[in-house]
């Protein structure tokens, strides 16, 4: 088993790269790898609640978002700055994250085998 | 010293640190350098006696497989590169299958399943599932990602 951590850094929707990214998340979480997660940027927009893909004719990505815990990724990070930047906090997001700062995130890399970013 | 440097595994541990690189290209041709990156890195990784048994091509990467890109005689044509450095190098060119099938590029026997016909995928590359990714990564000493 190695330790996988998967970076979001793109708006949701933004072309099909977190869709695809998220196919990678689920293989890896399907054979029973490590996976985390971390949203910076604005990636972390992709856990802002209300959003109406389906308005845009787009897919809703929301929903696999949900359905992570499913496959057991419970191990989500989001950078404290990149949601502070935006106007949000992390209570107001549709999974339960954990925030961490800017200034941790190069000793939070240390831990991990393979960083695939999205 | 010279009882040192007669001993091949020591002579490899002191002079290189030998790996297994996992690469994956996610972008395609056009669209920026990347995957001209990622096959030169290969190259220079293979050069230095590293080990590249795979790179998987994701997302828009699949555009590297395309059998019939044709481009200016003056201008380098990336796919052929590929397919040969896959001849030489016996290097797993895999197209993900869920990607390629999204823009339009099928494998013969998916596009007679499907009806349809297709033979655009260039030599050397075949396609296949995101398992074969994860069995890159989790062999490899590194994994990169060219994007």
């Amino acid at each position: 088993m190695k330790k996988y951590l998967f970076v979001i850094k793109r708006l949701p929707n933004d072309g099909l790269h977190v869709s695809e990214h998220l196919d990678l998340i689920l293989t890896c979480a399907a054979f029973d790898q490590s996976v985390t997660l971390l949203f910076i940027d604005d990636g972390v927009l992709q856990l802002q609640a209300g959003q109406q893909a389906a308005a845009m004719q787009l897919k809703e990505q929301s929903a696999i978002f949900a359905a992570l815990d499913l496959y057991n990724v419970t191990d989500l990070y989001v950078e404290t700055e990149s949601l502070q930047q935006r106007g949000l906090n992390a209570a107001e997001l549709i999974l339960d994250v954990s925030c961490i700062d800017r200034d941790q995130l190069g000793q939070f890399f240390t831990q991990f085998a393979v960083i695939i970013p999205d | 010293m010279a009882g040192v440097l007669e001993c091949p595994a020591i002579v490899a541990e002191l002079y290189y640190c030998l790996m297994k690189y996992a690469v994956q290209v996610n972008s395609a041709p056009y669209n920026n350098n990347a995957g001209l990156e990622a096959y030169r890195f290969i190259q220079a990784a293979l050069q230095a006696g590293h080990q590249v048994p795979r790179v998987f091509f994701y997302k828009d990467g699949i555009y590297h497989a395309l059998r019939h890109a044709t481009p200016p005689d003056d201008e380098i044509n990336l796919t052929s590169l590929w397919s040969s450095l896959a001849r030489q190098h016996q290097i797993d060119l895999v197209v993900c299958i869920s990607a390629a099938q999204r823009r339009g590029l099928l494998c013969e026997d998916e596009a007679r399943r499907q009806g349809k016909t297709d033979t655009d995928v260039a030599e050397g590359f075949r396609i296949a599932g995101l398992g074969l990714w994860l069995e890159a990564s989790l062999d490899a000493d590194r994994c990169l990602v060219f994007a």
